[in-house]
C-alpha cells in the first residue's frame, strides 16, 4: 500500500476563480492578469479563450477609433416567455453580469487606417444568442456598410438563436441574410470572423455567408450541437467534429487565423477587397435586382424613423 | 403526466393551465402524425399535373426534399417541400423528412429556375429539423440553409410558403421565406424542437409540453406574432383524417394568393418581402449612454461579488473573467 504523500501541486479549487483560470487544453493554471495581457491566449499551448466584445474591439480596431452605434437597443419580451425564470429576469441578470445591453455591439472604426463597419458578439451575454437586438444590430451594420460603402466585419460568438424569442428569433436569420444579399450585389466586401463558439442559427445565417470566412483555431463551429447530433442520429461523431479545422478541411473556411495575426490578416484582405464605386455597380447591373433601388428604399426607411 | 409536470413546476403553473399545455401538446402530436399529408400527397390531391425534378447537380438527390413543376387549377408553379415517409421503409429512404445540404441545394436550383422562367413558387414546410449529422456538416448544411434563405429574399417571382406540419427551425425557414406565409391549423413552428428547448432551459426533456407552450409554437400563436399571415382550418380531427378536404381548402387559398401576387410587379414584391422580414423582432431604443464595461476589478469588487445575490441567481455567469470559459452552452437552433 503506497503511502499518500502530501501533494505540493495545489488542487484547482483552492485557486480563487477570479485570479486564476485553468487552460482547458493543457491544464496549465494561468494568472488572469497575464491572460488578459496576452489577448486571452494560453501562453503555453496557444488555446484561444473567449473574448468579451470590448476586448475584441480593442484587439481588432485601431486605438480609440471605435464609435458605437445603437448602444441603446434592448430586447422586449414579446412572447411572455417563462422557463425557470422569466425572460426579462434573465436579461437583467445578463446585463448586470456583463455591463452590456445585449449580446452584440456594433459601430464603426478603423483597421490600419481603413474605415470599416463592425459588429461584434459576446458569448458572455446569454450564450451570445441572437434575438431581436442582435439581429437588428447585425442588419443595421450591413445597411450602414451598404449606405456608406464601408467594408463590413462581423465577429461571431454565439450558441445560436435565442429560444426565449421563439420564431421571432428565427426570423432574424432572414433579416440578416436579406441584408447581406444586398451588400453582395452592391460590391461591398464582408469578412466573417468565427470565434468559439459559432453555432446554430448564427452559423446558419450571417456567419457562414462571408465573402471571406476567417476562424480562430479550434473554435467550435457547427450547425447542430454535438449533443443534438448524437441524440438524433445515434452514431459516433468523428474526432474534431465541428472544430475550425474540420470545417477548414471541408472547404467552408478560407483561413484559420491566430488571434494575434487577426488584425493584420483583415487589413491585408481589405487591400484586395475594396468596395466597388457606386457608378460601376449601377452601370454593370450584373445582378437581377437593383441595389440602387434598395438604397433609395433604405433612405425612405431612415426618413420614416425620422 | 401533466399534473406531475405541474407539481414540479409550480411557477409555470400560474401561466400554463393543464388544459392549455395539453392542447398545445396535442397540436404538436397532430403536426407529427404519421398519416398527415405531406408535400407530394397534398399535390397529388390538388394538382392537375406533377413533374418532379431530382438532384442538386453537385452531390446527389435528397429524398427528404421534393421539388418540381405542378399545375394547380390551370396555374403553373414550381413546388418545393420536405417529404417525410408514411411508413418505416419510406422514412428510411426519405431520412424522416430531414434534408441534407443537397436537399436544400436542389430546392435552390428549382427556385432559381422558377425565377428565370417567371413561375411562382409554392413551398410546403414539414420538417423536424435539417439533418444534424457529420455528413450534413461536412457538406455544409449551415451554408446551404443560409444561401437558400438569402436566395428567397431576392427572387423576383411570387413565393407562397405553407407550414403544413412541423416548422422545425433552420431546416424550415430555409424554404419558408415568402411574400405570404400560410399555416395549416395544427401546424407548429418553432426556433428549436420543444424537446431540445426543454433539455436546455428546463434540463429535462419531460418538460417538452411546457416548452412548446412557452415558445407559442401553434399556428394561431404564430398568426398573432405576425410570422404567419393566414391560418387554414383542417377538417374533422385533423388533416390526417381527410387528405382530400385538406388539399381542397389549401388549393383555394393558394389559387387566391397566386392571383393576388401575380398582380404585383416583381420589383415591388422583392421590396415588400424585404420589409416584411425587416421588421421582425421586438426591441426598444433608449437614448441611454453607450455600453460602459465594468471597471477593472479590484479586491473590493471581488468581495462585493461574493456578497452579490445576483452571483447566485445567475449561477456560474456571475462576476469574474472566467465566466466566458464555461463549456459551450450549445443553445443551437
Amino acid at each position: 500500500m503506497p503511502i499518500k504523500l502530501p501533494s505540493f501541486r495545489p488542487r484547482k479549487d483552492v485557486y480563487p476563480s477570479d485570479l486564476w483560470t485553468k487552460c482547458p487544453s493543457c491544464s496549465e493554471m494561468l494568472f488572469n492578469k497575464q491572460l488578459e495581457k496576452s489577448d486571452r491566449i494560453c501562453p503555453t499551448c496557444g488555446h484561444h479563450f473567449r473574448l468579451s466584445a470590448e476586448a475584441r474591439i480593442a484587439l481588432l480596431l485601431d486605438e480609440r477609433s471605435f464609435q458605437e452605434e445603437d448602444g441603446g437597443l434592448q430586447s422586449v419580451d414579446a412572447l411572455g416567455f417563462v422557463d425557470q425564470k422569466t425572460y426579462p429576469d434573465r436579461l437583467v441578470a445578463a446585463q448586470v453580469a456583463t455591463g452590456m445591453r445585449d449580446a452584440a455591439v456594433r459601430g464603426t472604426g478603423t483597421i490600419e487606417g481603413r474605415r470599416v463597419a463592425v459588429c461584434v458578439m459576446d458569448f458572455g451575454f446569454m450564450g451570445g444568442s441572437m434575438g431581436a437586438v442582435v439581429g437588428e444590430k447585425v442588419t443595421r451594420a450591413v445597411e450602414q456598410a451598404l449606405a456608406q460603402r464601408l467594408p463590413l466585419i462581423i465577429v461571431s460568438a454565439s450558441g445560436g438563436a435565442r429560444m426565449q424569442e421563439g420564431t421571432l428569433a428565427l426570423m432574424q436569420l432572414v433579416k440578416t441574410c436579406a441584408a447581406l444579399e444586398l451588400l453582395r450585389a452592391a460590391g461591398v466586401p464582408y469578412i466573417s470572423v468565427m470565434s468559439d463558439p459559432t453555432t446554430g442559427g448564427v452559423f446558419a445565417s450571417f456567419a457562414v455567408l462571408g465573402d471571406i470566412n476567417l476562424a480562430e483555431p479550434n473554435a467550435l463551429i457547427g450547425f447542430a450541437g454535438a449533443r443534438v447530433a448524437a441524440g438524433t442520429i445515434a452514431q459516433e461523431l468523428p474526432p474534431g467534429f465541428q472544430r475550425t479545422e474540420f470545417l477548414f478541411e471541408h472547404g467552408f473556411i478560407d483561413r484559420v487565423v491566430h488571434r494575434s495575426a487577426l488584425r493584420g490578416e483583415i487589413a491585408g484582405i481589405l487591400r484586395y477587397l475594396v468596395p466597388v464605386p457606386v457608378e460601376v455597380v449601377a452601370a454593370e447591373s450584373r445582378s437581377l435586382f437593383s441595389p440602387i433601388g434598395f438604397l433609395t428604399s433604405l433612405a425612405d426607411r431612415e426618413a420614416d424613423r425620422g | 403526466m401533466v399534473d406531475r409536470l405541474l407539481g414540479r413546476r409550480p411557477a409555470a403553473a400560474d401561466e400554463a393551465t393543464p388544459d392549455a399545455k395539453g392542447a398545445m401538446w396535442n397540436r404538436v402530436q397532430l403536426a407529427r402524425n404519421l398519416r398527415r399529408p405531406r408535400t407530394l400527397e397534398l399535390l397529388a390531391q390538388m394538382a392537375d399535373e406533377i413533374v418532379e425534378l431530382h438532384g442538386d447537380r453537385a452531390f446527389g438527390d435528397d429524398g427528404a426534399m421534393a421539388c418540381g413543376f405542378a399545375r394547380i387549377d390551370g396555374r403553373r408553379i414550381v413546388f418545393v417541400g420536405q417529404q417525410k415517409g408514411a411508413d418505416t421503409e419510406e422514412n428510411i429512404r426519405r431520412n424522416f423528412g430531414m434534408p441534407h445540404p443537397e436537399g436544400y441545394r436542389k430546392a435552390m436550383r428549382a427556385m432559381e429556375l422558377a425565377e428565370r422562367f417567371a413561375l411562382p413558387i409554392v413551398t410546403f414546410v414539414d420538417v423536424p429539423g435539417a439533418h444534424p449529422g457529420p455528413e450534413s456538416e461536412e457538406r455544409g448544411i449551415a451554408e446551404a440553409i443560409a444561401r437558400s434563405i438569402g436566395l428567397m429574399t431576392r427572387l423576383r417571382t411570387p413565393i407562397i410558403a405553407i407550414i403544413t406540419g412541423e416548422g422545425g427551425s433552420g431546416g424550415a425557414i430555409a424554404i419558408a421565406v415568402g411574400d405570404t406565409v400560410i399555416a395549416l391549423e395544427n401546424a407548429v413552428y418553432s426556433v428549436i424542437s420543444p424537446e431540445g428547448c426543454a433539455a436546455i432551459l428546463w434540463r429535462s426533456a419531460d418538460e417538452a409540453a411546457t416548452a412548446a407552450l412557452a415558445m407559442r409554437m401553434s399556428a394561431d400563436d404564430q398568426l398573432e406574432l405576425g410570422v404567419v399571415d393566414q391560418v387554414v382550418s383542417e377538417p374533422g380531427e385533423g388533416a390526417h383524417a381527410d387528405h382530400a378536404e385538406t388539399a381542397r381548402r389549401l388549393r383555394s387559398v393558394i389559387v387566391a394568393e397566386l392571383d393576388r401576387l401575380a398582380q404585383i410587379p416583381p420589383d415591388e414584391l422583392v421590396v415588400a418581402r424585404y420589409r416584411r422580414y425587416r421588421v421582425f423582432g421586438a426591441y426598444t431604443e433608449t437614448a441611454a449612454p453607450p455600453v460602459v464595461a465594468p471597471p477593472n476589478r479590484g479586491l473590493a469588487d471581488r468581495l462585493r461579488d461574493l456578497l452579490d445575490p445576483t452571483r447566485w441567481l445567475t449561477g456560474t455567469t456571475g462576476g469574474g473573467s472566467s465566466r466566458r470559459d464555461e463549456p459551450a452552452a450549445n443553445e443551437e437552433v
